[in-house]
């Protein structure tokens, strides 16, 4: 792909999370380390006492699964759902 | 609504035992992530696989894996393993467990092994401590470092657990924190390519035990710690590799060698005493996967 | 079904114990063996060594029994039959896998050639103090098997008898030799592979997914898979469920460890075996195993020529003992005379079982060598005096 069309915009790839909320022990891992920072712990907790992790910035992710990596308690993961070139 | 389902190590793991033992914070279960992913990304193949584990925190995993599991007696994983393997070569064995099992209780078993190049991938989740019996001293506790059993702090040499493998012979050899996932992915991936005694060592936290009674903070801060000390050097000088208390963590994959397995080794002597009417003993895959 | 051919050496041979040992093991298909050398039993793994690499076998001499205890127990989830040999000190050392193989109903075969212990104690001499170690030695509540051979002839037969017995009831065996049976050398016949009757293992027909690795059948014992069968076991030497599965409460111990005890004490009286002689009107009746029956042959031929009524009962299975048959003479008989190398082990239970219908007499013994014929005779004859 040549450049000299000017600047290429970004590829967007759009993601999203799935938590199971009751696996989780809010260890925060996936908070932390979230790439695109879009995860949060959640205010609510679950049925163990945990904040389980919540999509708190659903733009942000882009399902690269780096959460799903490491929790663990295997209680979430990222998937992509679409790409498009805005 | 549960996504359980739509997880991608969902086919790897037992989910009906879930949720797991392990501590809010424990990288244990990061490291079997991991081990799962490289599992899926290797196209290992699963019916022949099949995971041993001694006794403690670490050597719950095989029960948690949708493999054939063999959760033994303290620190005997590895000569279980040996068992498993000689008998049907055609097995992918991996043994998965903690420090104390293998380099304590175990450790005559991991340097005879390693001696010997059993077909193994050894998978060692280091956390410094025995933390399912409350938090006692192990053979890489950190000097300086207080435990249960150490309460004035530890003062013995800690093993080098690296340079130990290397020393024996095995012929990969690498170091990973639970906060190195996708390292320790593709070198779990890289050791399933591989033939012979493979060890794998991950630094995890304790965070009720190792990280509790050293004010070290909790799970996520350990991960923060290593994100921090870790030093990259692949290939490094395998005694260099030694660990103080927070001391930077050299990280890497250390050793890629090659030398005739057990087996083949067997073979190729029976061969030269007995010639033609010797029927060599089956080898196995000459590695677990398949293009790696 | 006939053992395989290729392990089976039919022919007459002039062999001591431990290496009709070896044969025996190969004879019932075992293809597997780990060990660690120690005397006075090394001459069964050496032999092994020879012959398991011209048949397509593997032996692996460990790093130590630890080691060999559990090796052999991987090799059977592997699908192999397996074997490992030791001595006293071994044995100890083997005690906790011992355990694991009760608990896991892996079906193997443990070999202690006896000598005089405890600790190093006699190393090549002779002892029978393993007796209740074999049953009890490892911790927690179990049964196993446990097997006596008193000639060269029965190391080979009984060896086969140990492979049949750990496929049929899933538990280790332990074949109780001695340092005499071991080094004495006799002729071993070894009849044809057709001849031969080997217990296969129970192998599961059903699929991946209907199988539960320890739901028991009929006769309180479970099939068996293998690794790398589909079928994902999951083995644990923890307190399991059906599946395998780890189950932490009283009610799992309960179900779990009364099956694996209750499939050999509920079936003793299949699994046993003496052999009898002039049992019928006996006054005084010796038990015996291993070596000593042999001498206290030599006893019984004495005190009959003396007019004293003697019967024998020679234990060829140990364990499970043979509570029925010893408590039915119990109340026939006046005495039972009980010589064995040791102070006092198997005694101990036929004095339970006699529970005070005839008296018990021990004639016991340390070890290093066998007894004095005379020694048995005086207290048989001391025992038909008390009896009359």
């Amino acid at each position: 792909m040549s450049e000299t069309g000017g600047a290429k915009k970004p590829k967007k790839v759009q993601g999203i999370v799935h938590v199971d909320r009751e696996r989780c022990k809010g260890c925060g891992f996936c908070v932390e380390f979230c790439p695109t920072r879009a995860l949060d712990l959640d205010s609510t907790y679950n049925a163990k006492g945990y904040h389980p992790p919540v999509l708190a910035r659903p733009d942000d992710c882009n399902g690269c699964d780096l959460c799903g990596l490491y929790c663990p308690d295997f209680s979430i993961h990222g998937v992509m759902i679409k790409t498009n070139v805005a | 609504m549960s996504q359980v389902d739509t997880n991608p190590v969902k086919e790897y793991l037992r989910m009906d035992r879930m949720p797991s033992i392990w501590c809010p914070g424990c990288g244990i279960g990061t490291s079997v992530n991991c081990f799962a992913r490289a599992l899926t990304q290797a196209k290992v193949d699963l019916k022949k696989t099949t995971v041993v584990s001694g006794i403690g925190c670490s050597g719950r995993v095989s029960g948690y894996l949708e493999l054939d599991s063999f959760h033994t007696t303290h620190g005997r994983a590895i000569p279980f393993a040996t068992g498993l393997k000689l008998a049907n070569p055609e097995l992918n064995v991996v043994v998965y467990s903690g420090e104390g099992d293998l380099a304590a209780i175990g450790g005559n078993h991991l340097i005879h092994a390693a001696r010997r190049n059993i077909d193994l991938l050894v998978i060692c989740v280091n956390n410094f401590t025995y933390g399912m019996t409350g938090g006692q001293v192990s053979p890489t506790s950190p000097g300086g470092a207080t435990y249960s059993t150490a309460p004035y702090g530890q003062f013995e040499t800690p093993f080098n657990l690296p340079h130990l493998a290397d020393s024996c012979g095995a012929v990969y050899v690498a170091r990973w924190t639970t906060f190195h996932v996708r390292q320790l992915t593709k070198s779990i991936r890289e050791a399933f390519g591989k033939k012979g005694f493979r060890f794998i060592e991950v630094i995890s936290p304790c965070p009720t035990l190792y990280q509790r009674r050293n004010k070290l903070g909790d799970g996520l801060d350990a991960m923060k710690f290593y994100k921090e000390a870790s030093v990259l050097k692949n290939g490094a000088d395998t005694r260099e590799l030694d660990i103080g208390f927070q001391s930077p963590i050299i990280v890497g994959s250390f050793v890629n060698r090659d030398r005739p397995s057990f087996i083949e080794a067997m073979n190729k002597r029976f061969t030269s005493v007995f010639g033609e009417s010797y029927k060599p003993y089956p080898e196995g895959p000459s590695k677990a996967v398949q293009g790696c | 079904m006939a053992a395989d051919p290729s392990g089976v050496l039919t022919g007459q041979h002039y062999l001591d114990g431990n290496h009709a040992a070896c044969e025996g093991a190969l004879a019932a298909g075992c293809r597997f063996a780990s060990g660690y050398p120690i005397t006075p039993s090394t001459e069964v793994v050496e032999r092994i060594a020879a012959r398991l690499p011209r048949m397509g076998g593997m032996f692996i001499q460990m790093e130590d029994e630890i080691a060999a205890s559990i090796t052999l127990q991987g090799a059977v989830w592997a699908g192999k039959k397996a074997l490992t040999v030791t001595s006293g000190p071994g044995f100890s050392l083997m005690m906790e896998h011992i355990g694991l193989a009760a608990m896991t109903e892996c079906p193997c075969v443990y070999i202690d050639v006896q000598r005089g212990g405890p600790s190093t104690g006699l190393p090549t001499l002779p002892g029978q103090a393993d007796m209740m170690q074999a049953r009890w030695g490892s911790h927690g509540d179990y049964e196993i098997i446990a097997l006596c051979p008193e000639s060269p002839q029965e190391c080979f037969s009984l060896t086969v008898e140990a492979f049949n017995l750990a496929e049929q009831w899933r538990v280790p065996v332990m074949l109780m030799m001695d340092e005499c049976v071991g080094h004495m050398t006799e002729r071993v016949v070894i009849p044809p592979a057709d001849q031969i009757h080997v217990v296969d293992r129970r192998w599961t027909k059903k699929p991946p997914g209907e199988f539960k690795a320890f739901e028991p059948g009929p006769d309180m014992v479970p099939d068996m898979a293998k690794a790398g069968d589909g079928h994902h076991l999951f083995v644990t030497g923890l307190t399991h469920d059906e599946r395998g599965y780890p189950v932490m409460n009283q009610k799992a111990q309960e179900k779990l460890v009364r099956r694996i005890v209750d499939k050999i004490r509920l079936n003793a009286d299949k699994i046993s075996r003496v052999e009898e002689d002039q049992i019928d009107g006996a006054e005084v009746v010796v038990i015996s195993y291993g070596i000593t029956s042999r001498v206290a042959m030599r006893a019984v031929q004495m005190a009959r020529a003396k007019g004293i009524k003697v019967g024998t009962m020679r234990l060829i299975v140990a364990w499970p003992f043979p509570e029925n048959r010893v408590r039915e003479l119990a109340s026939k008989v006046k005495a039972f005379v009980v010589p064995e190398l040791n102070y006092g082990q198997m005694s101990l239970e036929v004095e339970r079982v006699a529970a005070g219908k005839a008296p018990t007499v021990l004639v016991p013994h340390g070890g290093g060598e066998v007894h004095d014929p005379e020694v048995i005779l005086e207290a048989i004859v001391q025992a038909a005096r008390g009896a009359r």
